[in-house]
């Protein structure tokens, strides 16, 4: 029972990030009609920065928001620099860049930082609470569950009740129409990449300091459970991100703490590929026209 | 279409002749590399048939490369075991059987794989192919630590070749398995240029461009893709048989999601669909990284130490955004296409 509560708990923590980072998908995905496969690459550039300016003498809080501004930067200029350049009638060669775009980014953050894992410590404890003889959340868990609960009642507010949020939505629904009616849609396109990216490299900060430590590769697990959220959710879902990320998130802590650490990607895929099989376009998406 | 598939077959074995021949122009440990490198082209074959032909990208063939590689390995050293008892181990049984039995059982898990894989490609589009295969990767690890009989990190070994009596004076140990590497992915690559050339070829590219066209003129592309997924599969399988064969060791470290992007990038660069670039690509895969380490070998340790292993994946993103934006096609397009039937089909 006690292992349970503390699993649960834990579970929420990590689920929150997950949902965090799928949300980011789902924003590129409603932008641009892209899954972004270099999502976890773009994201942990700017946790790189953000952990240089603290080092240097920097407080946390400014690595932090230097981290969402670099994350907005590289977002827009991923889009505007070299997606803009790639055919768009099939998603195919977009895949392959962003794959090119991947090794680059990490090699060169491995040459640049060295290959090494760079211990990373929090901001506050990670010793867990003790409620009644049952230990539950540790206060960065908490601290991780406020952040992800703020940003995502931002997006909700931005998307759904400012005149902005309402030209996003409209120029990745129906691009020509929006077009017509004044929307400046590649702006939109680009705007969507930032926010995108951002929030992305604010999951990867908080993710990092609860792993084995900062290196290139360190949100490469973060990207595949989140795609399985944003997959089981439905790829254009905010809500589905939302709940699939806090489920992906308890399985993923339930599967480590009663069977092993090694089976938690295990778990992950079957549950992929079961959604995968039965619904393809996720348990909350609209349903799509039909194709063929 | 008879003459046709003679045509074929001579080519195949002239090319086999020529390259079996050139190994004795090489050292031995440009004959380690040459096997490496036909392994490695034997599963960017099937990856480049598979993207180039029916437009599914895999992030997942490295994970088949090892289903191929702990098929032959568990195989053959089950049958080794079992012939030591009979006193038929001594002689050219004691070294063929195994390896046809590993073959054979290479053939059987990349298959199964391949096959589970390729009922998932008939249902998924794009992106989601891509992420269900590359969420396999990153869960190979667990598999091999889980699945009883794989024993983890560590991996299996496989048996070691030897080199034939009647060679054993002409032939050092790595020209040998050069040459077992060699015909193995002979056998894994002739079918698919057939298949490419043929009927099957033409389906694929029919799903692939339009298909509801494809449907309305009788095709299933749920048949189709997956097929071609199988067949992709078993070719990365013997694949991951020659890599086997050469370094003798089959373990998950190996096989990771790196890897897997190396063979993308051998696709890409070779031109997507292209099997002469699928070549071209599997060799310069396999020597860029070797090049770098030389090349690097003479600067400072610290400096050396970074940019050891990753300098070249640089080299290859850029290489891969470049070519995809600015020149689609890639190596192949430098060989003016003479065959009637692609120039057909191709739009």
């Amino acid at each position: 029972m006690e292992r349970l509560v503390f699993l649960l708990s834990t579970g929420l923590a990590r689920g929150a990030v997950l949902a965090l980072f799928a949300l980011s998908l789902v924003i590129v995905y409603r932008a641009a009609r892209v899954v972004n496969f270099a999502q976890a690459a773009m994201a942990i550039v700017p946790v790189y920065v953000a952990f240089a300016v603290t080092a240097a003498g920097g407080s946390p809080w400014l690595g932090l928001a230097t981290a969402l501004v670099v994350g907005a930067l590289l977002g827009a200029v991923v889009e505007r620099g070299l997606l803009r350049l790639v055919p768009q009638d099939n998603p195919l060669p977009g895949i392959i860049v962003a794959i090119g775009l991947v090794m680059v980014l990490q090699a060169g953050l491995a040459i640049a930082f060295g290959p090494d894992h760079r211990p990373v410590h929090a901001p506050f404890s990670q010793r867990p609470f003790d409620v009644g003889g049952i230990s539950v959340l540790s206060p960065y868990d908490l601290f991780v569950l406020i952040v992800a609960a703020v940003v995502m009642g931002g997006l909700a507010l931005l998307f759904g009740r400012t005149s902005l949020g309402l030209q996003l939505r409209a120029a990745a629904f129906a691009p020509e129409t929006s077009r017509l009616l004044g929307v400046r849609v590649p702006r939109m396109v680009t705007l969507g990449w930032m926010l995108s990216i951002a929030t992305a490299a604010l999951a990867a900060l908080l993710l990092v300091p609860t792993g084995l430590g900062l290196d290139p590769h360190a949100a490469d697990v973060l990207f595949v459970n989140a795609f399985a959220a944003a997959v089981v959710g439905g790829l254009d879902s905010p809500v589905g991100a939302l709940v699939a990320g806090l489920a992906v998130g308890l399985l993923v802590s339930l599967v480590t703490g009663y069977a092993s650490a090694a089976a938690a990607p295990l778990a992950v895929l079957v549950l992929l590929t079961a959604v995968l099989l039965v619904r393809p376009h996720g348990l909350f998406a609209a349903r799509e026209a039909r194709t063929a | 279409m008879r003459t046709h598939g003679t045509r074929l077959l001579l080519r195949a074995g002239l090319l086999t002749l020529l390259a079996l021949g050139a190994t004795f122009l090489l050292d031995p440990y440009r004959n380690y590399q040459l096997a490496t490198s036909a392994g490695v082209f034997a599963a960017v074959a099937g990856l480049t048939l598979l993207v180039g032909l029916t437009g599914q990208l895999s992030l997942g063939h490295a994970v088949l490369m090892a289903a191929g590689g702990y098929g032959y390995a568990l195989t053959a050293t089950r049958v080794t075991e079992a012939l030591e008892g009979t006193g038929a181990a001594d002689g050219i049984v004691g070294w063929l059987v195994p390896l046809l039995a590993g073959v054979a059982g290479a053939v059987v898990a990349a298959g199964l794989l391949g096959t589970l894989l390729g009922l998932a490609a008939a249902r998924l589009r794009g992106p989601y192919l891509t992420g269900l295969t590359l969420a396999l990767v990153i869960a190979l690890p667990s598999a091999a630590g889980i699945v009883p009989g794989l024993a983890g990190a560590q991996g299996v070994s496989a048996p070691f070749v030897p080199v034939p009596d009647a060679l054993a004076t002409l032939i050092a140990v790595e020209q040998w398995h050069a040459w077992l590497a060699i015909l193995v992915t002979a056998c894994a690559v002739t079918p698919l240029v057939a298949l490419r050339s043929g009927r099957a070829g033409l389906r694929m590219r029919a799903v692939h461009d339009d298909e509801t066209a494809a449907r309305l003129a009788g095709i299933d592309p749920g048949r189709v893709k997956a097929g071609a997924f199988v067949i992709s599969s078993l070719a990365a399988g013997l694949g991951g048989v020659v890599l086997a064969i050469a370094t003798q060791q089959v373990s998950p470290g190996a096989y990771g999601l790196g890897f897997s992007l190396l063979l993308v990038v051998a696709a890409v660069v070779g031109g997507l669909g292209s099997l002469g670039g699928a070549a071209l690509g599997a060799v310069l895969v396999t020597l860029l990284p070797w090049l770098v380490d030389q090349a690097t070998a003479g600067l400072p340790a610290d400096l050396g130490h970074r940019l050891q292993g990753n300098l070249e994946i640089v080299l290859f993103g850029v290489v891969v955004i470049v070519v995809t934006v600015l020149w689609p096609g890639g190596l192949a397009r430098l060989v003016p296409k003479n065959t009637p039937l692609s120039q057909n089909t191709e739009r």
